[in-house]
């Protein structure tokens, strides 16, 4: 059984016999944010023209990080050690601060190795938890959990792995025809009830099914919900105390799905759900667009909760391992 | 919606004030408050600062320097800027001159797009259209389903794809039937899109031009980052766009695409969607959301479901027990239940000034419906008499009440500092001693 078991570090959470399958979702890290690249760094080899280091770099990079909704607090810590840096001597032109931004933002991404989380982390992977693996996935309404969940289903099966969905999401019209048609296609046994019906049922349900039938892993996915929403976070926090009265050490993950387009919003996403139901790991989607995903730099950075997997399209092969090194490095390719 | 922008702007007015006389580069550090916090409401950038640079100049064109009231003013500045770059009027949907109008929906991928279609719908209705629901969504999973749902729930007929792959084809086909069944509107649900994907930038143009609309909307999420404004730029360019919806406008996202997305394409936001039901629908008012961003809170809006849900005659019994002083338990059962019927008290508060004001001291997120319930429920167990003179309560009777309700102890004590807390306030609103709102007159409460 391999869940996704780290290879190198915990950045790769695809196992080392799919190597081949890991260099194909490098391919598409670098070619979806190749458009961010061309988008946002490209304007960045404008800036790394200039001669000398003056004020003017340095607006020009904080409109560079600005753009890409890194926010202003997270691009003034960065340039300002930059800054630091620049009148110590130790950078001495603008290629020099450019090395140096790339570090910084890889630094940033690296964020905690794990956040709790028993299935992706280097550590976790060492030694995974007994199956079922429960994943329980969660976020703002039409980030695309639904569409992920069907992903990693997707990646699981592959893997040779019996995975089970649970319906959670009983309230959005046909929320429960879109996963069971994911699950269909990707070969994975949808646990459903009616429109309307209590997602801890649903949940209840689930997690006795993978037991009696022996699932290896157990996504569940929950209707999209505005961080605000008190009685629906409470939800939320019944869903989890469900899962833990079955599998005390579950959920394994508390998946986030932050969509790449939100702004400075997403932080507060991250706050309330980790706060609320402690999130372990995030998933980025919707890369494959134009936007720059810069708030997960002031995510990793306040909250430490690892980014593992980038959504890149809309089929269940656009999902790539977070690796934050060819990430960055992508962002910089020229 | 706006509220973390709405502290910011505080803020930056409080230091403001606090040295007496202002300087010019006193305003200089008002007006870096004021970019921080549109930066953090994802105002685009430049909009930011040519915003910024616009409110500057106007200050020192007043003399804002000079007056005994700078912050006052300048508030004043911020506030006219912001109603000019939301809009002015509130903008009409557009009607056709043979019927069926064609309302058309593009946007990013779940900005909302399926779910506002129901919402338009409804509301279109509403004002006795005949109104139909058209699938032009071949790729979302299950979207077919979720539009014919919507309109089952609805009980609208929707016209689906029948197998038919492209939606152009699909769409016109739908409206040509639509309007054989005597349909007046109708609205085109098309699939998500990026603007940067130019295959589907041609494809919603082919949907438009064999449908063409006399609405074609934008719907955005409010959330939506420095995208929004690449987004309005390309759809406007490739569509020729009427206007905006701006969804999920429920939340705390701060909303500044909306400020981008009306300075770089001049076009009206004409709906905002706030909630996941179908009749979560409202109409955008540019000099409220300016109120609201300036933290005066959208006491219209506020005032306006009260008269809906209270009526007229009960808000004016309300303010005469405020006025006179006599506000007592039983007007505060009164009124409990009175703001029961308005809705949720979330939504609720968002509306209230100097909520966002308070939101460090008072645990917002608390205060809950339930936690109203519990509040009725110890009310509801006190005698006629202890409502009307609650200094009466004794301990016997609070345990009498505690008892009687299910509640602890501790918690009918600290609903009666709550109600002790509430008069104090009543008392200072009658007087028009309220902190933190200088100059601020709640309709109804006063001249
Ligand atoms: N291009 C692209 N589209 C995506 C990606 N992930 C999801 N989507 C699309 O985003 C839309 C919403 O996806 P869903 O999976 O339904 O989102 P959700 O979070 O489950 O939505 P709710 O359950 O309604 O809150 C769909 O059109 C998906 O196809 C991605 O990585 N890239
Ligand atoms: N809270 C809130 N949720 C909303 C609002 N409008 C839409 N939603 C939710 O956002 C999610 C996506 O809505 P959809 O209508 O499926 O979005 P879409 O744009 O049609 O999505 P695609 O067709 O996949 O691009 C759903 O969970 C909706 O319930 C709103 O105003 N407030
Ligand atoms: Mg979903
Ligand atoms: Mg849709």
């Amino acid at each position: 059984m391999r869940f996704f078991r780290s290879s190198r570090a915990g950045v790769d959470p695809i196992s080392g016999e799919q190597a081949r399958a890991a260099e194909e979702d490098v391919r598409r890290t670098v070619s979806a944010t190749e458009r961010t690249r061309r988008g946002w760094f490209g304007r960045m080899s404008g800036v790394f023209s200039r001669s000398s280091i003056d004020d003017e770099l340095w607006d020009e990079l904080e409109e560079i990080l600005l753009g890409a909704d890194t926010g202003l607090a997270t691009a003034e810590h960065i340039l300002n050690q930059l800054r630091e840096r620049a009148s110590a001597g130790q950078l001495r032109d603008p290629d020099a601060v450019k090395q140096a931004l790339k570090e910084l933002l890889v630094d940033l991404l690296k964020g905690q190795e794990s956040h709790g989380g028993k299935l992706w982390s280097a550590s976790a992977g060492a030694d995974p938890p007994p199956p079922p693996a429960i994943i329980l996935v969660v976020g703002v309404n039409g980030v695309g959990k639904t569409t992920s969940i069907a992903k990693l289903a997707h990646k699981y099966v592959q893997d040779g792995a019996r995975v089970m969905l649970a319906a959670g999401d009983t309230f959005r019209a046909a929320a429960i025809d879109q996963l069971r048609e994911w699950g269909a296609r990707v070969g994975a046994e949808v646990i459903a009830q009616g429109p309307n019906s209590d997602p801890g049922a649903v949940t209840f349900d689930a997690l006795t099914a993978a037991d009696a039938r022996g699932a290896d892993v157990l996504i569940i996915d929950t209707a999209g919900r505005l961080h605000t929403k008190f009685n629906l976070m409470e939800e939320l926090r019944k869903l989890r105390r469900v899962i833990e009265r079955k599998y005390p050490d579950a959920p394994h993950e508390v998946l986030l799905v932050l969509d790449a387009t939100t702004g400075q919003n997403g932080l507060a996403q991250a706050r309330t759900f980790a706060g609320i139901i402690g999130v372990t790991s995030i998933l980025l989607t919707k890369l494959d667009g134009t936007s720059k995903g810069g708030i997960v730099f002031a995510v990793t950075d306040e909250l430490g909760i690892p980014v593992r997997f980038v959504g890149t399209g809309e089929t269940v092969d656009d999902l790539a391992p977070f690796v934050p090194e060819d990430f960055v490095d992508a962002l910089f390719a020229e | 919606m706006f509220d973390a922008l709405t502290d910011k702007l505080n803020a930056a007015f409080r230091r403001l004030g606090s040295h007496g006389s202002i300087t010019e580069k006193d305003l200089d550090e008002a007006m870096r408050e004021v970019r921080l916090a549109l930066l953090e409401a994802d105002v685009n950038f430049k909009v930011a600062r040519q915003f910024i640079a616009d409110v500057r100049e106007r200050a020192l064109g007043a003399q804002v320097l000079q007056s005994v009231t700078p912050v006052q003013q300048i508030i004043a500045i911020v506030h006219d800027a912001l109603v000019a770059v939301l809009g002015g009027e509130q903008a009409p949907l557009a009607k056709a001159s043979t019927p069926p109008t064609v309302i058309m929906l593009a946007g990013l991928k779940g900005s909302g797009k399926t779910t506002t279609a129901a919402k338009l719908a409804l509301h279109l209705r509403k004002q006795n259209e005949r109104v139909a629901l058209i699938a032009a969504d071949p790729y979302r999973v299950a979207g077919e389903a979720q539009l014919a749902s919507l309109g089952k729930q609805l009980d609208l007929p929707v016209y689906g794809m029948e197998g038919e792959k492209q939606p152009a084809i699909a769409a016109k086909r739908g409206i040509a039937l639509a309007a054989r069944a005597g349909m007046t509107a109708v609205i085109v649900d098309t699939a998500g899109r990026s603007q940067s994907d130019p295959e589907m930038m041609a494809e919603i143009v082919a949907i438009r031009d064999a449908v063409q609309p006399q609405e074609v909307l934008l719907v955005l999420d409010a959330m939506t980052g420095q995208e929004a404004v690449n987004a309005a730029t390309e759809f406007n360019a490739a569509l020729t766009l009427s206007g905006f919806i701006l969804t999920k406008m429920d939340g705390d996202a701060r909303g500044g695409a909306a400020l981008s997305i009306r300075s770089v394409t001049g076009l009206p936001i004409k709906f905002v969607g706030a909630g996941e039901k179908v009749d979560a629908l409202e109409a955008f008012h540019p000099d409220r959301f300016a109120s609201r961003i300036l933290g005066m809170g959208d006491v219209v809006s506020l005032v306006e479901k009260a008269q809906q849900s209270i009526g007229e005659a009960e808000m004016q019994r309300m303010e005469q027990r405020v006025r006179s002083q006599k506000f007592d338990m039983q007007d505060f059962l009164d009124q409990y239940q009175n703001l029961k019927k308005m809705g949720s008290m979330s939504s609720l508060l968002g509306m209230l000034p100097g909520i966002s004001a308070l939101k460090g001291k008072l645990n917002v997120d608390e205060i809950d419906d339930t936690f109203f319930k519990r509040s009725e429920a110890i009310m509801l167990s006190m005698t006629q008499e202890e409502r009307r003179s609650p200094q009466i309560i004794s301990g016997s009777r609070r345990r009498r009440i505690a008892l009687g309700s299910g509640a602890t102890l501790q918690e009918v004590n600290q609903l009666l500092n709550q109600f002790t807390q509430v008069q104090k306030m009543m008392k200072m609103m009658s007087s028009g001693k309220l902190p933190g709102m200088p100059g601020m007159k709640i309709p109804g409460f006063g001249r």
